[in-house]
């Protein structure tokens, strides 16, 4: 194994849509997600791990990849994107497969007891064990709270953009501050009719060289910016006619537009995991605290995501759950087999697993 | 000690408030419903209140990291503030915040 495999960040991921057989299929590629692999590895089970974001690490890469962890055991100090380093470092020797970009949307049993795990862009993984390491739920945008914004989802407000096509010759508005909206802001300006800004305060969190493109073209009189904030939308059938923005000085004003990006960032919704079946106290999944699992036999949830008496939402909790959820996985996968217990330490068995004897 | 808070519906609720927490913990410990996702770390401004103006001279000043959060926030007015960058102390006994819509 190379011991350059984190830093390069390379990891497998998957090909096809499959369907992929594999003996775990953990959803949420987050700390506890990937060091699920470690443990499961140790035991020889193959994991398939599905992720909504494009790449792993979950809130540690998506909330706060700077910011420093100091409650790691016998790490005293590091960020979120070095804790996610250092689990892909660790898990490298197992070899997980990756499904990035992805929402894991539907879960069924087949006849002979397998899980068939399908996601929204139609991947299928096959495997005996499920483990549900989903945190707060999957990353999506923002919704603003703007009346009526729902109406307009899908035909004219949109909070990705899949085909800039779908933009070319149209009037566009633009929200945010950050990379996305700066980015989207430069690249869909060629194409679209007209491009406006709109940003609550006139300094940007983007990249400096992204918001000097944008002053440039302000200044060329090719787009526009507006220090402002939406406050309704006008239009009827899913078509926006106008955008309402809002500032102290102006009072209310609109601008004509024919479709609406908004970029406020991600949050997390638990999202179809709700309904997989499993019983759910207050959107966390309630698991025993000797395996981890769920009501249904064969599903394990450990991380943030569950529940159960004295739980804390913490990194190195799911890290122990992990390992304990290993133990009932492995005797799922493999009934017959006698599991023995071992040292990384000591054992040559699991070090050869490891890449190191 | 208590502070004062306003809720989405416009229910007022007086909450028991600690010395040291911050004011996003004590919103939560009362069961008011802030989403507060990323546990208090000022990274995804989803703990976003309005402070009442006789109250707002009394509070440290935003940070930049804080201003630059409230980027991903909706409805941000001058009196915007993200809860787990304030500090309660005595001097806050009686803080009024409202909980800004999400």
């Amino acid at each position: 194994m190379s011991p350059d495999a984190a830093s390069d960040k390379s990891f497998t991921v998957a090909e096809g849509s499959g369907p992929h057989a594999t003996d775990v299929t953990i959803i949420g590629a987050g700390p506890c997600g990937l060091f699920a692999v470690f443990e499961l590895g140790l035991l020889d089970l193959k994991c398939h791990l599905v992720d909504i974001l494009d790449r792993p690490g979950g809130q540690c890469a998506e909330l706060y990849p700077e910011k420093p962890i100091y409650d790691i055991p016998a790490v005293p100090i590091c960020t979120g994107q070095e804790l996610t380093d250092r689990l892909m470092e660790q898990i490298a020797p197992f070899d997980p497969v990756f499904h990035l970009n992805q929402m894991a949307e539907k879960l069924e049993k087949l006849e002979d007891g397998t899980w068939r795990l399908t996601t929204d862009t139609g991947t299928v993984i096959d495997s005996k064990v499920i483990v549900i390491a989903a945190g707060g739920g999957s990353f999506v945008p923002k919704k603003p709270p703007i009346p009526g914004i729902d109406a307009f989802e899908g035909t004219s407000v949109f909070y990705a953009v899949r085909k800039m096509e779908q933009f070319r010759g149209k009037r566009l508005i633009i929200a945010g501050g950050g990379d996305s909206a700066l980015d989207w802001t430069l690249n869909l300006q060629p194409l679209a009719e007209s491009v406006t800004l709109v940003h609550r305060r006139d300094e940007f969190r983007a990249a400096p060289d992204s918001v000097n493109k944008m002053r440039a073209l302000v200044a060329e009189r090719k787009m526009t910016l507006e220090i402002a904030q939406i406050s309704g939308l006008q239009g009827e059938d899913g078509q926006l006619t106008g955008v309402v923005f809002k500032d102290k000085e102006r009072g209310e004003w609109s601008m004509p537009c024919d479709m609406l990006l908004p970029f406020y960032g991600l949050t997390m919704k638990l999202g179809p995991v709700a309904e997989f079946g499993l019983n759910l106290e207050q959107n966390l999944i309630p698991v025993d605290t000797e395996k981890f699992e769920t009501s249904t036999p064969g599903i394990f949830a450990i991380g943030d995501i569950n529940t159960y008496r004295g739980k804390l939402k913490l990194i190195l909790s799911g890290f122990h759950e992990a390992a304990l959820m290993s133990q009932a996985a492995v005797r799922i996968v493999h009934p017959d087999k006698k599991i023995r217990f071992q040292y990384t330490t000591s054992s040559t068995d699991l070090q050869q697993k490891l890449g190191v004897a | 000690m208590k502070i004062n808070v306003t809720d989405r519906d416009g229910g007022e609720h007086e909450v028991e408030a600690t010395k040291g927490w911050r004011v996003m913990e004590i919103i939560r410990e009362a069961g008011l419903p802030i989403t507060a996702e990323c546990g208090g770390a000022c990274a995804c401004a989803t703990c976003h209140v309005y402070v009442a103006d006789d109250w707002w001279d009394k509070l440290e000043p935003r940070g930049e990291e804080e201003n630059d959060m409230l980027d991903l926030a909706f409805e941000v007015q001058e009196n915007s503030r993200l809860s787990c960058q304030i500090m309660f102390d005595e001097s806050l006994d009686g803080l009024k915040v409202t909980l800004a819509p999400e």
